[in-house]
């Protein structure tokens, strides 16, 4: 396991609740990339995250994806992180009476043998050492999971995952949202601590701000649960400077969006009746 | 209603068997009318469990048994609740009818604490004995508690003299084994005036051959600024159908700590209530509880404010397996007066089987204005979203669930004041989740 890994994707198709919201996404990441991938709301970016970890909610319909050949989508959750995969995710769950550090022995002893479990003081210094680089209080060790963590501490923490667990492919959806610049620098100086041959980065943002901490490889851009465009670390910095129309006028395309959040519906009956 | 569960018990052999012990007048009186108040009084009537339908006759007789001189008689079962390697300062143990062990550290025999089977206690401080005996949880509510009257056995009085602090906790075992034998403990409980002490028991049962019923009654009595902490695991097979009243009259500035894990397999009728009296005074109850089989279950907290700035909080979870039932009650009641009072409760039910059923009742009864109370229930599944992001980390759906259960059950387990009782709770936990 120690080569550089390769994660490809290819001709992904996912549906929610039915309704196609992947169209076909290709995509190869080698050891030492990092590539990111943008564009507005609704496009399917977060849906192409989900799937990839095997969300129950999403069911793909067509294509593969692979790590170094293995078959992700044929594993179960687990399985696809023991093969390598890491998802920080947009929204953590909060899970009561489960302790930070007991989440992460298990996750960590998930990865080893029965009878060679991680010895707890190691454990504790390496999670402290840890926390220390990402500037987290040691107390959060002994916190219940993401339990009245902030939108920024639960984004901290997901770093802290991804540091603890090594993994080779590392997914991060929108791990820049919620935070504020100083949060977000020191997310950034995580992720370049862990950039490595032995690892590839897939980021998921619809900001270039976190770009400018963390330098993109490749930059895909998103619409209608297709890749549109692709190009180098400029593509970012022009949709930074002009947005996406001008994406979708060289493309033809007139709604960008392919997953429609149920809009707030205002009740009709608010006012007494007149008569 | 009273026929069908009439008492097993005829009168002259309550008054015979209370005579023969040489109890104090009082109480064989106390104990002949509650056996006819049980006659004419019903049942608790329970929301949503039919208590009628429970085999509530099983009661066996009195049956005497000899101090021993060490725990190592007792059945593995029961010597688990204990430390291990560590002499037994305060503790007591009732097996079936009668304490068969107990031993109080001379340190507080010294400083006037009493610490014995309540049987026994009769003896030298009956006239104590009797201004409490019965008057937190009271003879005529129920059948039940008026059969408690007429039948209890051996039990605990512990007396906590003012301003002595303990800080070690005082643990006792109530062991039932033999169907033939009454096992009705009474606990008494006195704290005074700025006094504090831990209290831990544990229910258990070996080696039954049939039906019993166990009608235990316990009542704290914590005066003028003590503090009480009361913790309890009942895991009891069946074979036993559990009948549990705990109460505490809280003085002012007083507080009484409940900690309560019902891990029985059979049925379980439990009442826990805190009844602030007292300015200031306060409560917390934790309860965890877990149903495996075709056990029902009716467990109630319950906080009755009087005095004003009075707060009480009050948590209870339950996990279901099978298909058994747990009805969860929570009632806040602040009385008209307990101004400035805050009264909060949550009931969460995890049902890990489909055939389970579970209900939360949060009650709120407010006769007052300047208040505050809150409450929170739920029941529900194991959230899969959760399960998601755990195994998105490499744990097994397996370990996650284990995670998950625990983590739900952890607020009240972290609580025990004993170490042992604590892991015993767990490895109870553990079985009956058999994970």
């Amino acid at each position: 396991m120690s080569e550089s890994p390769k994660f490809i994707i290819e001709g992904l198709k996912a549906t929610i609740d039915g309704k196609e919201i992947l169209k076909g996404i290709n995509l190869e990441l080698k050891g030492g990339e990092i590539h990111a991938v943008m564009g507005p709301n609704g496009t399917g970016k977060s849906t192409l995250a989900s799937s990839l970890m095997g969300h129950p909610k999403y069911e793909v319909t067509e294509g593969t994806a692979t790590i170094d050949g293995q078959d992700l989508l044929d594993m179960g959750v687990d399985e696809r992180a023991q093969a390598g995969l890491f998802l920080a995710m947009q929204y953590p769950s909060e899970i009561t009476g489960v302790t930070n550090a007991d989440f992460m022995r298990s996750a960590i002893n998930a990865r080893r043998e029965e009878g060679n479990e991680i010895s707890l003081i190691k454990f504790i210094r390496q999670m402290e050492k840890k926390m220390g680089e990402l500037e987290m209080d040691p107390q959060f060790l002994h916190r219940y999971l993401n339990e009245g963590f902030s939108g920024g501490e639960k984004k901290r923490n997901e770093i802290l995952q991804m540091m603890m667990l090594e993994p080779r492919v590392v997914i991060l959806d929108e791990i820049d949202s919620g935070l504020d610049i100083d949060a977000l620098k020191i997310v950034a100086a995580g992720v370049n601590a862990m950039r490595s041959e032995d690892r590839t980065f897939l980021i998921i943002t619809h900001y270039q701000r976190l770009l400018d901490y963390v330098k993109p490889d490749f930059v895909h851009v998103m619409m209608q649960g297709r890749i549109v465009k692709s190009g180098g670390p400029e593509l970012a910095l022009r949709l930074e400077a002009d947005g996406y129309d001008w994406i979708k006028e060289e493309l033809g395309i007139v709604d960008e969006t392919v997953v429609h959040e149920e809009a707030f519906k205002m009740p009709m009956n608010t006012k007494a009746p007149q008569y | 209603m009273s026929i069908q569960t009439a008492s097993p018990i005829d009168e002259a052999s309550v008054v015979n068997l209370s005579k023969s012990l040489n109890e104090p007048t009082w109480l064989t009186e106390l104990r002949k009318q509650g056996l006819q108040a049980a006659s004419t009084l019903e049942l608790p009537r329970l929301e949503k469990t039919r208590i009628d339908r429970w085999k509530l006759d099983a009661y066996g007789s009195y049956q005497a048994a000899e101090l021993v001189a060490s725990v190592s008689v007792l059945p593995e079962k029961a010597r688990s609740f204990l430390e291990e390697d560590k002499e037994y300062d305060n503790l007591i143990v009732q097996r079936n009818s009668t304490a068969i062990y107990k031993t109080i550290s001379e340190d507080l025999s010294k400083q006037g604490v009493i610490y014995t089977d309540l049987a026994s206690a009769l003896k030298d401080h009956s006239g104590l004995i009797q201004q409490y005996f019965m008057k937190a949880v009271h003879m005529d509510e129920n059948k039940l508690t008026a059969l408690h009257a007429a039948l209890w056995n051996g039990g605990v009085f512990l007396y906590v003299p003012a301003g002595v602090r303990i800080k070690a906790p005082l643990q006792s075992i109530f062991l039932t084994d033999d169907i033939n034998s009454t096992f009705a403990p009474h606990i008494l409980i006195i704290a005074e005036a700025n006094s504090s002490v831990t209290y831990v028991d544990n229910y258990t049962s070996n080696d039954l051959t049939g039906n019993l019923v166990h009608n235990g009654v316990v009542e704290v009595f914590a005066k003028q600024g003590s503090h009480v902490q009361f913790a309890s695991v009942h895991s009891m097979d069946r074979n036993v159908i559990d009948l549990c009243y705990r109460r505490a009259i809280v003085d002012n500035d007083a507080r009484i700590d409940w900690i309560i894990g019902e891990m029985n397999d059979g049925e379980v009728l439990s009442d826990t209530t805190s009844i602030l009296k007292g300015k200031g005074s306060s409560s917390d109850a934790k309860v965890i509880c877990v149903g495996t089989g075709d056990q029902k279950m009716n467990i109630t907290t319950r906080a009755v404010h009087h005095g004003m700035h009075t707060s009480s909080d009050m948590i209870t979870r339950a996990v279901l397996r099978d298909s058994a039932t747990a009805i969860i009650n929570g009632i806040t009641k602040i009385e008209k007066g307990a101004t400035y009072s805050d009264g909060q409760q949550t009931e969460r039910v995890l049902m890990l089987s489909p055939t389970a059923r579970g209900d939360a009742n949060p009650l709120l009864l407010i006769d007052e204005d300047e208040v505050k109370a809150g409450h929170a229930a739920s029941v529900g599944q194991v959230n899969a979203e959760q399960i998601h992001y755990l195994m998105s980390r490499g744990i097994s759906l397996e370990k996650a669930m284990k995670l998950i259960i625990y983590g739900f059950l952890a607020p009240v387990v972290a609580e025990i004041p004993i170490a042992a009782v604590e892991q015993q709770l767990r490895t109870v936990a553990e079985r009956k989740l058999g994970q």
